[in-house]
This record gives structure tokens, C-alpha cells and sequence, in this order.
């Protein structure tokens, strides 16, 4: 088990510096001139220069590549006088367009998109798994029915459509909720609650579709297993056949794709955050996009790799121990 | 979803081929072949645009002031729909809605369409590489899978969007809107064609080991044969189903890249274009938002129950066909 635990990490490190290595790379190869951009449209060239020596584009790539990953680890200044910039560890870069060092931005704007993620990601999980359920449970019965219409009009539905319908219905047409504003949970929860109870329902309507699908197929194709007929059997009660081991086995390897999706939620929902005017770290790079802030974009495309690159390896470990058979290969 | 009905199959089903025998399950499925008649509807009136733009006397280019007011919102109730524009004019412009409508069944059609193709294209050719030589080829090409996969594709295909689209218009890719369709379709391409590239690759390391594929080795069939005559018939329904589950994704993302600043530009028609322009106007004009929303939730709803009829109907291990 251990080895099984190291060689995924170990995997999963080796991964993320080559996905590192590719993002700085392609950032850096692209026509944009990161110094150029340092300055408006009437800028003197002796500043790009000293802009691009300060910020280090003047480097080769890997020793540009090299100061980055130093910055993450020890804190990096940029500029050599006084009039240079510290970023303390772990340093992303420095956003000329905000004078700001890309960490505290990031900082800023992970909370928002953290509590998006997390809220969408219990109700999806919490009504996929449920609305799955009971289709399989009764199957060909109205709840089926209902389950898969649901999931079906909710997969297809494009998100930022549902959530701009959401907003019409819920904020325009009926003033049941105000217009999204967000506020911080420490600041004000009730306000923090329903600035945000709009994207979340949308994106677990949305995501819920594939968890009924997954959850009915999963229970209807455990329910065929010799240990159910064994626990029919041996005359176990059928609620406690069904939560203690269909759902058990059914729901395993949801909790794989539940993973991964969270982390992929968790690098910036960027529809949601835009139609919702939420300042995550979607909205961060949607903003960098249009300036062409090259630093934010590189640091927000790591970050998101490395939420998903752990959740990959984490999901693999638990699902190494909640499923013997995996390890061995 | 339709019960179907599997034991009159056993019947007479003796002689017919995976294929036929699917083809005809799915023809029992209700929902399926509605499904599959919507989804005729748009690639018909796609292919057969301008045609029907004609005959309907709808414009998607002309801009007509008379119907916006100073404001630029149109001018009459529902977006102004009148017996000249049946669905309304855009606001700001006063171009005809339904013409615009119809013509831009022809990019969405064309972005799902050849997104689709590309990906799965690649994803089979390499999965099929991947299977049949294993051994470092394989490793390589699953550890490149990997790697796509680790990226946030959404975050990096808006993250690239402009600069790259002005690459490819310094490499000589037509300016505008050729080179973004470009960049969309490559970028697309390069981060879809994994999960094809994974399902071909399992399924042909398990088949090389069946007894049909070692009895035309052992006659010494050539990797040609191998390929085409005795696995990819039995790769065909999976294909399809990946397919037919990937158009739709691939359909809405370009509504999505258009909502986010990032897709093709106006006076293109295409639904992207229209709801990322509605944004701007959906408190006073709905119907603007309503009628190419509209519009890309039936194409994709259509999409999705017509890959569901397929997946009832081709993948054996599917329950759904108990329901």
C-alpha cells in the first residue's frame, strides 16, 4: 500500500512539472510581448526594456522557467533597486496591468470560487445521488421517468442560458432573491447565502445529470452481483441491503468522477462566475484574457492543473484503498 | 424512455450484424427517432440556408433602422416580430433574428460537426496505434493523454483564444473569423481526442486476443486487414456513441467561447454571436436571448436523446432497455 501511494505522487509530481513546464512555455511563446504590455499604447521604448529586464523576460526560457519555480518556493523580487517589488513565497509573478503580485490576486478571488465549488458540488451530489436512487429503485415508475427527463433537458441545457434564465426568473420577473452580490461567509453568511443560491442550483442542475445517470446505472448493475442475491438470501432487510452495500459498491466510482469534477469546478467556474458577476478566479482570468495579463493567465492555468493533478492522484489512492484490486496493477 | 422490446431479436435476428441488429433496436426506441428527426430538421435547414432564407424573404445581413428606435431596442412588442421579421430584430442593429437564426445552424452544425470528426479521428487513429504496437509507442501516447487532461481545457482554449488566433493569421490563415474557427477547431481537437484515443486503445487490446483476430493472423493478414476489416466493425458502435455524446458538448461550446468574449465575431450569424450579444440586452429584450437560446437547447436536447437511443440500442451492456 505504501508503494502504491508513493509511485502515485510521486507520478502525479512528475505530472505537474511537465504541465508546468507546458504552460510557460506556451505562454511565452505566444506573439504577445509581455514587456511591451507593461505600458500603455504610448509607451517609450527605454521602458520596455527596463520593464523586461526587470521582470525577467530577457532571460532565455528555462532560466525564466527556473526564477518562477524559485519564486513559488522561496518568494522572488522583481527589479533590482529600490524601486522593485517583493513577493513573498509561494510567488506566482506580478500583474503589471494590477500592481499586484499574482498570489495575493489569487488569494483574493480563490474564496469565491472555493465557495461556488463546494456548495454546487454538495447539492449536485446530494440530489444526483438521491434522484438516482430512487429511479433505480423504482424503476419504470414515475420517479424513473422524472429522473431521466430531468437529466437529460439538465445536460443539455447551455449553463450560461440556465443561469441567465435563473436570473431572469428569480431576480427580474419575481424579486424573490437579489441580484447576486458576493459577500464574504465571514462577513455576512445570510447575504453570502443567497448571493450564491442561484449558482449553485444552477450548476447542480447542470451537474447533477451525469450523478443520476452514473448513480441508477451503477445501483442497477450492482443490484445483478451474487452478494445482493446472498443478502436477499440470507433475508437482510431491504434498506439496509441497499445503503450498507448496493449504494457502497454503486457509488465508489462516483466518488472518483465527484473528485475530479470539484477540482475542475475549483480552477474557476468561469460561465457561472461571468453570469453571476462573481469575482472568483474565473473571473480573474476572464479579466486577464481582455488585458492580456500573460502573468495571471499562466498562474491561474497552474493553479487549476493543480487542483486537478491532486485530485487525480487522490482519488486513485482512495479509491487504491477502498478497492484492493486497483493497487496491485 | 421506450421500453424495447429484446426478445423477438432472438427470433429472427440469426444472419443480421451487430450493426443491423442495433439499427433496429433503435428503431423501437421512440425518442430516439424523434429525436433523430430534429436533429435531420437542422442539418437540413444548415445545408439548404440560403434557400430557405430566400423563400422566407428574411435577410440575415440587412440592417434595418426603421425597426429599432433611438435606443436601438425594436421597436414593437416580442422584439419586434412582424409578418417582415417573424421572430424580431437584433437589437442595435435591426438585422432580421430568423435569417441570422438559420444561418447560424450552419456554424454550430459545422463547430459540432468537424470538432467531432477531428477528435474522434485522432483519438481513434492513435488509440489504434496505441493497442496494436504497445510497448513504448503506447506509453508515450497515454502519458500525452495524461498530460491533456491535466489542463483546465476550458481555461486554456479562452486563455489562448486571441493571441493564437493572431498566429495563425501571421501563418497565412485568412483573417477574422477563418482563423478563430481554426483555432477552435485545432484547439478543440487537441484536448478531445484523449478519451476516444483511451476507449479505442482498452478495446483493442482486449480484441487482439480474441480468437477471430489470431485465426486472420495466423493466415497472415496484414496490419490493413487487421485494422479495417476485423476490428474497427467491431469498434463502430462505440465510435458512434462517442460521437454521437460529443457533438452536443462540442455544439454549445461555441455558444460558450461567444458568451465569454472569446468566439467568432459579428456580422457572422451564428448562435454564439446572438446570445453573447443578448447579454447585454436581457432585461428589455428576452426575446433576443429566448430565440437562439431556444434554438441550441432543442439541436442540443435533440443530440443527446439521439445518442441516448443509440447507446440503448448498441451497447449491450446498457439496461436501460428493461425500462
Amino acid at each position: 500500500m505504501f508503494f502504491f501511494v508513493a509511485r502515485r505522487s510521486f507520478f502525479a509530481v512528475i505530472l505537474l512539472f511537465v504541465v508546468s513546464i507546458f504552460t510557460f512555455w506556451i505562454f511565452s511563446a505566444l506573439p504577445a510581448d509581455p514587456a511591451a504590455l507593461t505600458c500603455g499604447k504610448n509607451c517609450r521604448p527605454e521602458v520596455i526594456e527596463a520593464n523586461r529586464a526587470r521582470l525577467g523576460y530577457d532571460k532565455p526560457f528555462i532560466e525564466q522557467y527556473g526564477s518562477y519555480m524559485k519564486g513559488i518556493f522561496a518568494g522572488r523580487t522583481y527589479g533590482e533597486d529600490e524601486s522593485g517589488v517583493h513577493c513573498s513565497a509561494p510567488s506566482l509573478g506580478y500583474s503589471y496591468d494590477r500592481h499586484e503580485c499574482v498570489t495575493s490576486l489569487v488569494a483574493k478571488t480563490l474564496p469565491v470560487t472555493a465557495s461556488i465549488a463546494i456548495g454546487a458540488f454538495v447539492l449536485w451530489m446530494f440530489f444526483g445521488i438521491a434522484l438516482g436512487t430512487m429511479a433505480a429503485l423504482r424503476r419504470g415508475k414515475w420517479p424513473d421517468h422524472f429522473a431521466t427527463v430531468f437529466s437529460v433537458v439538465g445536460i443539455s441545457f447551455p449553463s450560461f442560458f440556465l443561469g441567465l434564465l435563473s436570473i431572469l426568473i428569480f431576480v427580474i420577473w419575481t424579486n424573490i432573491l437579489p441580484f447576486p452580490q458576493y459577500v464574504g461567509i465571514t462577513e455576512n453568511p445570510f447575504k453570502w447565502f443567497t448571493a450564491l443560491i442561484l449558482p449553485w442550483t444552477v450548476l447542480a442542475v447542470l451537474s447533477a445529470s451525469t450523478y443520476i445517470r452514473m448513480t441508477r446505472n451503477g445501483i442497477l448493475e450492482v443490484m445483478n452481483e451474487e452478494f445482493v442475491r446472498l443478502g436477499i438470501a440470507k433475508g437482510l432487510p431491504r434498506r439496509t441491503l441497499i445503503v450498507k452495500y448496493v449504494l457502497r459498491a454503486a457509488l465508489t466510482p462516483i466518488a472518483t468522477i465527484a473528485g475530479i469534477d470539484l477540482a475542475f469546478l475549483l480552477g474557476g467556474a468561469l460561465v457561472t462566475e461571468s453570469v453571476f458577476n462573481l469575482p472568483g478566479l474565473g473571473k480573474l482570468t476572464l479579466a486577464a484574457v481582455i488585458n492580456s495579463d500573460l502573468p495571471i493567465l499562466v498562474a491561474t492555468t497552474l493553479v487549476a492543473a493543480v487542483f486537478i493533478v491532486v485530485a487525480n492522484a487522490v482519488v486513485d489512492i482512495m479509491y487504491g484503498f477502498l478497492d484492493p484490486r486497483v493497487r496491485s496493477k | 424512455m421506450e421500453p424495447v422490446d429484446t426478445r423477438d431479436d432472438s427470433m429472427d435476428s440469426a444472419g443480421l450484424s451487430p450493426w443491423q441488429l442495433g439499427m433496429r433496436r433503435f428503431r423501437k426506441g421512440r425518442l430516439g427517432v424523434i429525436a433523430f428527426w430534429v436533429v435531420f430538421f437542422f442539418v437540413f435547414v444548415a445545408i439548404f440556408a440560403p434557400i430557405i432564407v430566400r423563400l422566407l424573404n428574411v435577410d440575415p445581413y440587412a440592417l434595418d433602422r426603421n425597426s429599432i428606435n433611438d435606443f436601438g431596442l425594436p421597436k414593437g412588442p416580442l422584439g419586434s416580430m412582424s409578418w417582415n421579421h417573424p421572430l424580431g430584430v437584433e437589437p442595435g442593429t435591426g438585422r432580421d433574428i430568423l435569417g441570422r437564426l438559420i444561418y447560424g445552424t450552419r456554424i454550430s452544425l459545422l463547430i459540432g460537426a468537424v470538432g467531432t470528426l477531428l477528435s474522434t479521428g485522432v483519438g481513434v487513429i492513435l488509440g489504434m496505434v496505441a493497442g496494436l504496437r504497445r510497448g513504448w509507442i503506447d506509453s508515450f501516447i497515454s502519458r500525452i493523454g495524461d498530460v491533456a487532461l491535466a489542463f483546465p481545457s476550458l481555461l486554456l482554449i479562452i486563455a489562448l483564444a486571441n493571441p493564437m488566433t493572431q498566429r495563425l493569421e501571421s501563418w497565412g490563415v485568412p483573417r477574422g473569423n477563418t482563423a478563430k474557427l481554426t483555432y477552435i477547431l485545432a484547439i478543440l481537437t487537441i484536448f478531445g481526442w484523449v478519451y476516444m484515443a483511451r476507449l479505442v486503445r482498452g478495446q483493442v487490446l482486449s480484441l487482439r486476443e480474441r480468437d477471430f483476430v489470431e485465426a486472420a493472423r495466423s493466415f497472415g493478414a496484414g496490419t490493413c486487414h487487421l485494422v479495417f476489416k476485423q476490428l474497427l466493425p467491431n469498434l463502430w458502435p462505440q465510435i458512434i456513441i462517442f460521437v454521437a455524446m460529443s457533438l452536443p458538448g462540442y455544439v454549445a461550446l461555441e455558444a460558450t467561447l461567444s458568451f465569454l468574449g472569446v468566439g467568432l465575431q459579428a456580422p457572422t450569424a451564428s448562435w454564439g454571436i446572438m446570445l453573447g450579444d443578448s447579454v447585454r440586452y436581457y432585461r428589455t429584450d428576452t426575446a433576443y436571448l429566448f430565440i437562439p437560446g431556444g434554438a441550441l437547447l432543442l439541436l442540443v436536447l435533440g443530440f443527446n436523446l439521439l445518442a441516448d437511443g443509440l447507446r440503448d440500442a448498441f451497447d449491450p451492456r446498457s439496461d436501460r432497455q428493461q425500462l
